[in-house]
């Protein structure tokens, strides 16, 4: 059977997905002015990605996973300032244990309930964390943060220097890379195909025996712990750590770039991110005071006209090219 | 002989409308049996409060001699239970291939792995192209279930239910939407099924009902208002007052 023998290949690495890294290789050599920028689009796909993994694949709506990206990055932060711990890859692994353990804590009450209920919780649990940072000033330097952290050499051979970003921009694009080859994996497996069922109609998953919310949970806290690594790496490679890793602002910004981008789609979030820094980028530098409007007009013709976003576009035209019926 | 599925007082009100009143009934191992009644006879209900969707009142639920009352839908799968939705319950976005392949996965227990590819189960693979050819779906396997005419989804659910290999299959009017030129393919499908896997069908057609059932239970107002074999239903004048019509059947 030919569908088959598709479902057969459909995991297998597909020549064209090298292109996205060979493009993140290219950028260190075509742009070395701009490695700065870079590693932060790298830092922003990476919490897209896991973003994806519970919006786009098992489809929890969520307005607070800025919760997981501050906590990876207040755990860096914290492990550095208060108790020297400055080795980067530990601190990372840190970050996303502390990131996963509030996911999986806060995914098992919050999984319970879903839809407009759990958007809320959501956003709930990230406010909670944003107040508990701003309070514990102490340990995080509360609305003033945690400026000036420093690093040790990664892997005891490349140092971050915060005027040149060339190994904080291969270590955040090596990371990625893991993390993608993680998420890919998960995607394609049958978990993955189960939260894909589990998003499409959660009710016939029940009905055929699936442990909907032990699912749940189990992506829950991946992507946490994903958004976690993020957010350790974003601390490590910009060396300061403020309240705004907890804010809305951020998590809201999350969600527009994998709407853009497209979500559940897994490359959505490496288009989503790519297309929404650099328009941010240069709309700011063309109209400094003005360049918000320029994304919200943006963003409402997406919403309007391609509601699958930039690659649910591409999808589109190629298989009207091809003669397959469009989604 | 332990009987496949049992029900014994069960009960469901919603507020102070009673849907199932003190439903006893009875399923032996490898029984063809038909569930008729009216609309709002309160069939559907009794298919959830089996299986786990709605739970009962009162009364209980037994499995294969089990009392499975209080435990949720996922579990009595487990246990060996499976059904159809009177309408489509499907995933939409995805193929044939992938909703039948999602039932086998988690039926063999392999629904949860996390790092082999779907791709690679040969085993769900094979198990659901079984299926898909048992129920004449071939053609349309690589389609999206949002893509088939209703009557093909219909099918695919009937799939579904068959890859999780239940001892009990409970099919809520499987033949609404077939094509009546198609409609052999779900009886076929049904003949096909091992002997010991007792089948329990809700159905509005009779011509079908009567084809299939060994045994008829009517249902009326949330209660079971007879039961026997379809020559007796057939004979019940009080049945064909409340449900056959005269006509039918006689």
């Amino acid at each position: 059977m030919k569908a088959a023998h598709e479902f057969a290949r459909r995991h297998r690495l597909q020549w064209w997905e090298a292109l996205p890294w060979l493009a993140g290789i290219a950028v260190f050599f075509v742009f070395p002015n701009y490695l700065a920028f870079s590693t932060q689009v790298v830092v922003t796909i990476l919490f897209a990605l896991s973003l994806d993994l519970v919006l786009g694949y098992a489809g929890i709506v969520t307005l607070g996973h800025a919760a997981f990206f501050g906590a990876g990055a207040y755990t860096v932060g914290i492990l550095a300032q208060q108790f020297n711990w400055n080795e980067p890859l530990s601190g990372l692994a840190a970050a996303a244990l502390v990131a996963g353990a509030i996911g999986l804590a806060s995914g098992f009450v919050l999984l319970r309930t879903h839809g407009l209920t759990l958007l809320m919780l959501t956003l709930c649990t990230m406010a909670l964390l944003e107040q508990a940072a701003n309070m514990g000033a102490a340990w995080t330097g509360g609305f003033d943060g945690m400026p000036g952290l420093s690093f040790q050499k990664i892997l005891g051979l490349f140092s971050f220097d915060v005027l040149y970003f060339r190994s904080q921009y291969l270590y955040s694009l090596a990371l990625l890379l893991l993390a993608f080859a993680l998420v890919r994996t998960l995607v394609y497996s049958s978990f993955g195909q189960s939260l894909t069922g589990i998003r499409e109609n959660v009710r016939r998953m029940h009905a055929v025996g699936a442990p909907v919310r032990a699912r749940l949970i189990v992506v829950y806290t991946v992507s946490a712990a994903l958004a976690g690594l993020a957010g350790g790496l974003f601390a490590q490679t910009t060396g300061y750590v403020n309240l705004a890793v907890l804010g809305l602002e951020r998590a809201a910004g999350v969600l527009i770039i994998l709407i853009l981008g497209g979500y559940g789609r897994l490359y959505g979030a490496i288009i989503g991110a790519i297309a929404y820094m650099v328009l941010e980028h240069l709309l700011a530098k063309a109209y400094p005071t003005t360049w918000q409007l320029g994304i919200g007009v943006t963003l409402v013709a997406v919403a309007l006209y391609v509601p699958n976003g930039i690659l649910g576009l591409a999808e589109h035209f190629w298989r009207k090219r091809s003669g397959k019926r469009p989604a | 002989m332990t009987l496949a599925l049992e029900t014994r007082g069960l009960c469901k009100s919603f507020g102070a409308l009673e849907v199932a009143r003190s439903i006893d009934f009875r399923l032996a191992p490898g029984a063809r049996h038909a569930l008729i009644g009216p609309n709002g006879a309160g069939k559907t209900t009794f298919v959830n409060l089996l299986t786990g969707l709605e739970r009962p009142s009162g009364g209980q639920v037994l499995l294969g001699g089990e009392d499975v009352t209080r435990l949720a839908q996922a579990r009595r799968v487990k246990r060996g239970i499976a059904r159809t939705f009177q309408i489509n319950q499907l995933f939409r976005g995805l193929s044939v291939l992938d909703n039948v392949c999602i039932a086998v996965a988690e039926r063999l227990g392999v629904g949860g792995g996390l790092l082999k590819p779907a791709g690679r189960r040969a085993d769900v693979i094979e198990d659901a192209s079984r299926l898909i050819e048992l129920l004449h779906l071939e053609a349309d396997a690589g389609r999206r279930i949002a893509e088939l005419p209703y009557g093909r989804q219909r099918l695919v659910e009937i799939a579904i239910a068959l890859g999780l290999e239940p001892r009990v299959l409970l099919l809520d009017e499987p033949a609404a939407g077939i094509p009546s030129a198609e409609s052999h393919i779900l009886l076929d499908a049904i003949a096909t099924l091992p002997r010991e896997i007792a089948v329990l069908i809700i159905e509005h057609d009779m011509d079908l009902v009567f084809r299939f059932a060994q045994r008829i239970t009517v249902l009326v107002a949330g209660a079971v208002f007879a039961e026997g074999t379809p020559a007796e239903i057939a004979k019940n004048a009080d049945v064909r007052a409340v449900y056959l019509g005269t006509a039918a059947h006689g």
